[in-house]
């Protein structure tokens, strides 16, 4: 049995997502402690060339499976190749992000391979030759360390949680051969959001309404989050109230975020919005009611109406990038 | 149409946690519980196609006595039976564990679907709902915010990282739940009144012919828990009118933040 280390990289659109870069760091990060090598695996069709970018960030191995089926991602297709290229090269531990597909395959990966799972970690560590990992549970107000008993261990890594690290790797790509049956579930059609949105769990700003927002128009908060280059998100209320999507909403039970500013306009600050962001490097309150909670956890608050307030600093970093 | 809804009592959103002297778990006493929001889903989820299509909701539940309660809500919101299983043993499994026992509660049933929590607000490890459809060799479909089943199939709309994917399956399958899907009703008096009359069967392992042992064995354990870093507040930026508070606000998240 190898002690490698195998991290899962997702390829769309063109693209690897930045977490899978992030994974890549870290994975060559702890096969440097161990000794050990990186493997890197990516799914997906026609994805032989992209994936020599994997290099970049320090794969020794670059493993890529391709066939059509595998272009959108299903949980029986990705689970069967990726269990079988697991049993083949028996790696310690097998890293992937903890975005939508990351956790879906993660979990999927620990039943079929009966090997213990930790998803959206923020930290990991080895401890007697064992892989620790810190981990938010009770939507982030506790962070508990645990230790996965065998091999491989599987972990999925908060977006925006560790630092991408480019490291010199393989110089080729080995192709997995894919054996696959049609599988019983099939995707009929994905609906993208095709405006260039940031994705808000990987967004490095994110700007969000809440309540203050007193309704639908959340133009001043776009035009800050566009100025930035940063997501939108929203509280819960505001997502309750219908005036943004579910898939918006940040907090315990929305999307968890750590971006290195975050923006809070009309916020309260509810401990469960904070679940959703406290790891936040920078967090900014803008909120009428200087007695809201929000500003007793926030890095930096203004007091006032975020209708007047947000515009001038949109104004403000314009100038700013303007100058610069 | 016979539906599974897999279920987990968890501590309040609300509810203030406290971390118990062991260091590795979290205090129990003082705690007010609630089915965890996502399996709340399941339940109304379930409820509403058997409302369209006919058939049975079965909760099954594994977790202490306690958990007999959320049960309860569930058969008040209508479900028709529950199943707990509890058992000491049980306790001490972690998710893989967990989801070998509600797989081996089902197997038992004549089921068409299983509806799952996309993760317990607990744990967060988002792991039972994919390890209950792997060991009964079903189709899993996750973050679903809308289905649809015709001619023994399903069509889930499954929220993925900007956008969606409508992904079809056969039946019997399992599906877990996205915020979005419904709104969970609230249990009617008479729907407590009924709901006190109906089957809830408590099993232990040893009447699944489960070895407990071997169950229950944990590959993953937690070795401490904290609080994260509690975040101060910070600074009220003062200045006479806002557009001196943005600017100065811009010059700090430049300047001493560095963070544009």
């Amino acid at each position: 049995m190898s002690q490698d280390i195998l991290a899962i990289a997702e390829y769309g659109n063109g693209v690897f997502r930045k977490a899978s870069y992030e994974v890549l760091s870290e994975g060559r990060r702890l096969a440097d402690i161990l000794g050990v090598k990186l493997l890197a695996a990516v799914l997906g069709n026609d994805i032989q060339s992209a994936a020599l970018r994997l290099a970049e960030y320090g794969a020794d191995r670059i493993i890529a499976a391709e066939h059509p089926l595998l272009k959108d991602y299903l949980p029986e297709t990705y689970t069967q190749i990726l269990a079988e290229i697991i049993q083949k090269e028996t790696p310690a531990l097998v890293l992937t992000s903890a975005t939508t597909q990351g956790k879906d395959v993660a979990a999927c990966l620990s039943a079929r391979l009966y090997a213990p799972l930790a998803t959206d970690c923020l930290a990991i560590r080895f401890e007697g030759g064992k892989p620790v990992a810190t981990r938010p549970m009770y939507g982030g107000k506790v962070l508990a360390d645990v230790r996965l008993d065998a091999a491989p261990g599987i972990l999925t890594l908060r977006p925006n949680a560790f630092a991408i690290k480019k490291a010199a790797g393989a110089g080729a790509v080995e192709l997995y051969p894919v054996a696959l049956e049609p599988p019983q579930t099939s995707c009929i059609e994905m609906q993208m959001d095709t405006s260039g949105k940031v994705e808000l769990t990987e967004a490095d700003v994110v700007v969000s309404g809440g309540r203050g927002m007193g309704g639908k128009d959340f133009s001043v908060v776009e035009a800050l989050a566009s100025v930035l280059g940063g997501a939108v998100g929203a509280s819960r209320s505001a997502v309750d109230e219908g005036w943004r999507p579910v898939s918006d909403q940040v907090g315990q039970t929305g999307k968890v975020v750590s971006p290195s500013l975050y923006i809070a306009c009309g916020i309260s600050g509810a401990i469960q919005h904070f679940a959703g962001m406290q790891t936040s490097k920078v967090i900014v309150a803008i909120n009428k009611d200087l007695e809201a909670p929000v500003f007793s956890r926030a890095d930096y608050g203004i007091v006032g109406d975020l209708f007047e307030v947000v515009p001038l600093i949109t104004e403000e970093i314009r100038h700013l990038k303007g100058d610069s | 149409m016979n539906i599974i809804v897999l279920l987990k009592q968890v501590p309040s959103t609300e509810t203030m946690i406290q971390i118990a002297g062991d260091g590795r778990s979290v205090k129990t006493d003082d705690v007010s519980w609630i089915i965890s929001p996502y399996d709340e889903f399941a339940v109304e989820e379930a409820l509403r196609i058997k409302e369209k299509q006919g058939g049975t909701v079965t909760i099954v539940s594994a977790g202490g006595a306690k958990a007999a309660e959320a049960i309860r809500t569930a058969l008040a919101m209508g479900a028709d039976k529950g199943i707990l299983v509890n058992d000491p043993a049980a306790m001490a499994c972690d998710g893989l564990g967990i989801a070998r026992i509600l797989s081996t509660v089902i197997r038992g049933i004549p089921f068409d679907l299983v509806i799952a929590g996309q993760r317990a607000v607990d744990d967060e490890n988002f792991l039972v709902g994919a390890a209950v459809a792997e060991f009964l060799k079903i189709p899993f479909t996750s973050l679903v915010i809308r289905q649809e089943i015709t001619d023994g199939k399903i069509t889930c709309h499954r929220t993925i990282e900007g956008g969606t994917a409508v992904v079809t399956s056969p039946l019997p399958a399992l599906f877990t739940t996205q915020r979005g899907l419904n709104e969970p009703r609230y249990a009617s008096l008479p729907g407590v009144m009924k709901a006190k009359k109906k089957p809830l069967d408590t099993k232990t392992l040893a009447d699944l012919g489960l070895d407990s042992a071997a169950v229950v064995k944990p590959l993953m354990q937690v070795t401490s828990m904290r609080f994260p870093e509690k975040r101060k507040a910070g600074k009220i930026i003062d200045a006479a009118t806002p557009r001196a508070k943005a600017a100065e606000l811009v010059r700090i998240l430049h300047e001493e933040a560095k963070v544009i």
